[in-house]
């Protein structure tokens, strides 16, 4: 490396204790000016722990924060945006039904008279009626609208200040993040797992954005667990595990396999090790399927597919493009308008999920909290949600107690739950252990199908390992898979073939291998199949 | 709000007038009619109008406030009581007496919202109790105070309900004046008849017409300034806020205070303008009626408004048609029973709740207390 930048953001000995966790442990982190700086380490590892104590939504027990070399004290998000950190958080920290320019200008209305936004360090009730009335001051949308227009005309950030939040794609709805930073004048910017919710293509348009906003002296830092995104943009690379830094490395002295095992602590294997499928008869056929989402409009129009015992079929495609309505409407748990389903020989088209499970399905559900598991309920409770109403659970009625917690001890055992025990609620469990116990319920009774949505979204490494190599033992078992995920790589390390769906359409079906990872992005972000060069 | 909400709100406004100008158009020309159902529309809609406001406020904020009956309760009560007090023990004039009521119940409003958001936002309790609570602690304390004070033999009003100051005296807005100026550019006589019938509507007491501005004034603090973008993006998204350096606790407290202050600007209507008395109960479920026309109306000022006509319109109704009752024909003879007609605000409000013009959309996180 050429000279050393100067130092504009340094954090000394952080440590952060939350209830019965040390989330920080004497963390050392500093950013350069106009560098891409990546926090890599797993959920759990205390990175965002880290981002909020810089950002001011949390206070550090121990250590100092240091910008441009004074010591600052960051109480709140208002004196990190005095301060210059600006920070993208992975959840949008937007208001859907509000316009782009009142999303940005939120919190800082009049930041463009001049001021910083800070208002005078007293106490709200001593500032005075006539400071209050302040409040009361016509909103100046049409200047804020020029401003944002300019910023991004300067940044190359195209948004369209006027239009409302919640109809912009994902991606644009991150350049409005980043704008609301760039509008505070933030020269700090933290991007919390930016990719997360992105398509490869859009993931490419940030890492531009990036590139360009360091270029213009902007220092980012970036928080992500995907190890490809990780070498493609930074500039030096901190690891962290267990809430300490366990290392410090760049894109040139280190590999993806290097990096995962400094997260993980231990040898991970990336690639699932899986042989060829050896497909048996249809299992899972779709035919002509229609399903309204939540609002009544459609959501998947007129999809057809089928699914072999032995194949593991991965559905690909952006989120919002009809892949939830889909696995709901194949599970019973949402109504189809119409075309058909049949499950080993059954029409389960708007059936119950009962009729449905009890022909052999399992479904590893997109919102394990909401849908897949009751989080008051103990675990050993919910291990048996499925068959609660069968002996050996029930006799007449009745719920026998010695056959659940054998089920329960049994099943946290062969599944690795890690738990002090089978009587805690399950929503006390980290978001591994609680996927584990679906997994755990779901794949232990005698199934057919599995239907598998997100089924690692928000895990660590060690359990998207664990999980991926369940889905391939039970395709090798002999069960159909059909697996929805929004990560491309999980669809491609678990897949035999792959079906892209786009705006409630199947575009593609094709063999896992026939095209790239460049291919499949472009028809999940609805180029035609003809253009990405398959001829169907 | 949609335009085929205030369509449907119209088409039962006119509904609800042409049933009483078909029974009286005999006795009575429809213009006069109209233009006095209309002045008691507006009249009977202030508590309504008032009260949706204050729902408004606290619900943009994301504080579900099912405690606007017993807030404006408890101010109907108070406001009388200080104006009786002042006129009296302390032997004022009925004026002072009555704006030291009317200050008495908007700050009862104010200290019971107060109570209403420790409860919801300190202490998080669910917020559908803590309404109940100001509710129930409304109807207690009125009814108590109101035994103790008025029918207890050695309280200071000595056992008998006082001489009351009477109420808040009509404005004369000075409409036919002008509307007959105007009138007489483009007739000889200047339309004295339609000039007087829509003088009628504008001759209203001084609440009625504050409710009025207040509209226009809370639509304006909402939509355009800076405390109306900051409450409503706390109760869309209140941790965006958050992240933003706005103090959500702080935001929704002032907002629920100031619906306490608009509900009991609406309890003072019903002790200090509409009737010079006080009974337990008074308020009858105008407050939840409120909050029906709140919910119709979008969580708008201007939508809940419009909504708040259609109850007035319907209780307006039922007050004219008593004038007319020898002339309902025998066919519709069930609109001789008062109390037939008097349900229909309350038909209306069940109706209007079933979502049969589509659902309104309420505040994302109405009801849920912010939580770091």
């Amino acid at each position: 490396m050429s000279a050393e930048k100067r130092i504009v953001l340094q954090a000394k000995g952080i440590t952060k204790r939350f209830p019965g966790v040390l989330a920080n442990n004497k963390v050392n982190f500093d950013l350069r000016e106009g560098e891409i700086h990546v926090l890599l380490g797993e959920n759990g590892a205390g990175k965002s722990t880290l981002m909020n104590i810089l950002y001011g939504l949390y206070q550090q027990d121990e250590g100092e924060i240091f910008i441009d070399g004074q010591p600052v004290r960051i109480q709140d998000p208002t004196d990190a945006i005095h301060h210059g950190v600006g920070m993208v958080h992975q959840h949008f920290m937007l208001v859907p039904v509000f316009t782009v320019a009142e999303n940005i200008m939120l919190g800082a209305e009049r930041l463009h008279q001049g001021s910083q936004g800070r208002e005078p360090e007293r106490p709200w009730w001593k500032r005075g009626f006539f400071n209050g009335l302040q409040n009361l001051e016509r909103l100046e949308r049409k200047q804020v609208s020029a401003r944002i227009r300019a910023i991004s005309r300067q940044y190359g950030l195209e948004v369209d200040p006027d239009a409302i939040v919640g109809d912009l794609p994902v991606g644009v709805q991150q350049r409005v993040e980043i704008l609301k930073a760039l509008y505070r004048q933030a020269n700090i910017l933290i991007l919390d797992e930016p990719t997360a919710v992105l398509t490869p293509q859009e993931a490419e348009d940030l890492f531009r954005i990036m590139r360009d906003l360091t270029a213009r002296g902007v220092s980012i830092i970036f928080i992500t667990h995907k190890l490809k995104e990780v070498l493609a943009v930074a500039d030096r690379i901190t690891v962290m595990r267990a809430g300490e830094v366990v290392g410090h490395t760049t894109p040139q002295e280190s590999d993806e396999q290097q990096l995962a095992a400094m997260m993980v602590g231990r040898e991970v294997i990336l690639q699932v090790e899986k042989a060829d499928a050896n497909p048996g008869e249809v299992v899972l056929e779709v035919n002509d399927l229609r399903v309204n989402d939540s609002r009544d409009l459609p959501a998947v129009d007129g999809v057809s597919f089928s699914v072999r015992a032995g194949e593991v079929l991965g559905v690909a495609g952006v989120q919002g493009n009809g892949q939830t309505e889909l696995a709901e409407a194949v599970t019973g748990l949402r109504k189809a308008v119409g075309g058909a389903i049949r499950l080993a020989g059954h029409d389960i088209l708007n059936k119950p999920p009962r009729p449905i499970t009890e022909i052999g399905m399992a479904h590893i559900p997109e919102d394990r909290q909401r849908h897949g598991l009751v989080l008051s309920y103990t675990v050993a409770d919910n291990l048996i949600l499925c068959d609660y109403y069968k002996p050996p659970f029930s006799q007449r009625g009745v719920l026998q107690n010695q056959a659940i917690d054998e089920n329960a001890r049994r099943l946290i055992e062969s599944y690795d739950v890690r738990t002090p025990s089978p009587y805690v609620p399950a929503g006390k469990l980290s978001g591994g252990n609680q996927q584990k116990v679906i997994v755990a319920r779901e794949l232990s009774r005698n199934i057919k199908l599995l239907v598998a949505s997100q089924p690692t979204r928000g895990l660590d490494v060690g359990s998207i390992e664990y999980i991926h190599k369940e889905i391939i033992a039970m395709r090798d078992r002999g069960i159909a898979v059909l697996l929805i995920s929004a990560e491309l790589d999980e669809i491609l390390a678990l897949s035999d073939r792959i079906a892209v769906m786009y705006r409630g359409q199947i575009v593609a079906v094709v063999n896992n291998g026939q095209l790239t990872r460049e291919q499949l992005g472009l028809l999940m972000a609805g180029s035609p199949p003809a253009e990405v060069g398959l001829s169907l | 709000m949609d335009w085929k909400r205030y369509l449907f709100i119209a088409l039962i406004i006119i509904a609800l007038f042409s049933v009483v100008i078909f029974v009286g158009k005999t006795q009575t020309p429809p213009l006069v009619i109209a233009m006095s159902m209309l002045a008691t529309t507006l009249m009977v809609a202030t508590p309504l109008t008032l009260g949706a406001l204050s729902g408004v406020f606290c619900e943009t904020s994301a504080v579900i406030n099912i405690g606007i009956e017993g807030m404006m309760l408890a101010a109907a009560f108070f406001g009388w009581l200080a104006a009786i007090y002042m006129n009296t023990i302390f032997g004022y004039e009925p004026m002072p007496s009555l704006i030291t009521g009317v200050v008495v119940a908007v700050l009862t409003g104010g200290i019971f919202g107060l109570l209403l958001a420790v409860l919801s936002i300190t202490f998080k309790v669910d917020q559908i109790i803590g309404g109940t609570v100001v509710n129930m602690l409304a109807i207690g304390i009125t009814g108590f105070l109101n035994r103790q004070l008025f029918f207890e033999k050695n309280s200071v009003f000595g056992g008998q309900v006082p001489h009351a100051p009477g109420t808040l005296p009509i404005i004369h807005l000075p409409v036919p004046k002008v509307v007959g100026g105007v009138c007489s550019l483009f007739t000889a006589d200047g339309c004295p008849t339609f000039a007087n019938a829509l003088g009628k509507v504008f001759d209203q007491r001084p609440i009625a017409i504050l409710a009025i501005v207040l509209v226009f004034v809370s639509h304006y603090v909402i939509f355009h300034t800076r405390w109306g973008l900051r409450t409503r993006a706390v109760g869309e998204h209140p941790r965006a806020a958050d992240t933003v350096g706005i103090n959500v606790t702080r935001v929704r407290y002032i907002n629920v205070v100031i619906g306490g202050l608009l509900a009991g600007l609406g309890g003072a209507y019903f002790t200090l303008e509409s009737v010079p008395s006080f009974e337990p109960l008074m308020t009858n479920g105008r407050g939840f009626i409120a909050l029906a026309a709140m919910i119709f109306g979008n969580w708008t000022p201007i939508g809940s408004w419009a909504a708040a006509l259609v109850f007035g319109a319907a209780q307006a109704m039922q007050i004219n048609l008593q004038f007319f009752r020898d002339l309902i024909p025998p066919a519709w003879s069930f609109l001789q029973q008062s109390y037939i007609v008097g349900l229909t605000p309350y038909l209306l409000t069940m109706l209007i709740l079933t979502g049969i013009v589509g659902k309104t959309v309420p505040p994302a996180a109405d009801g849920q207390p912010y939580e770091k």
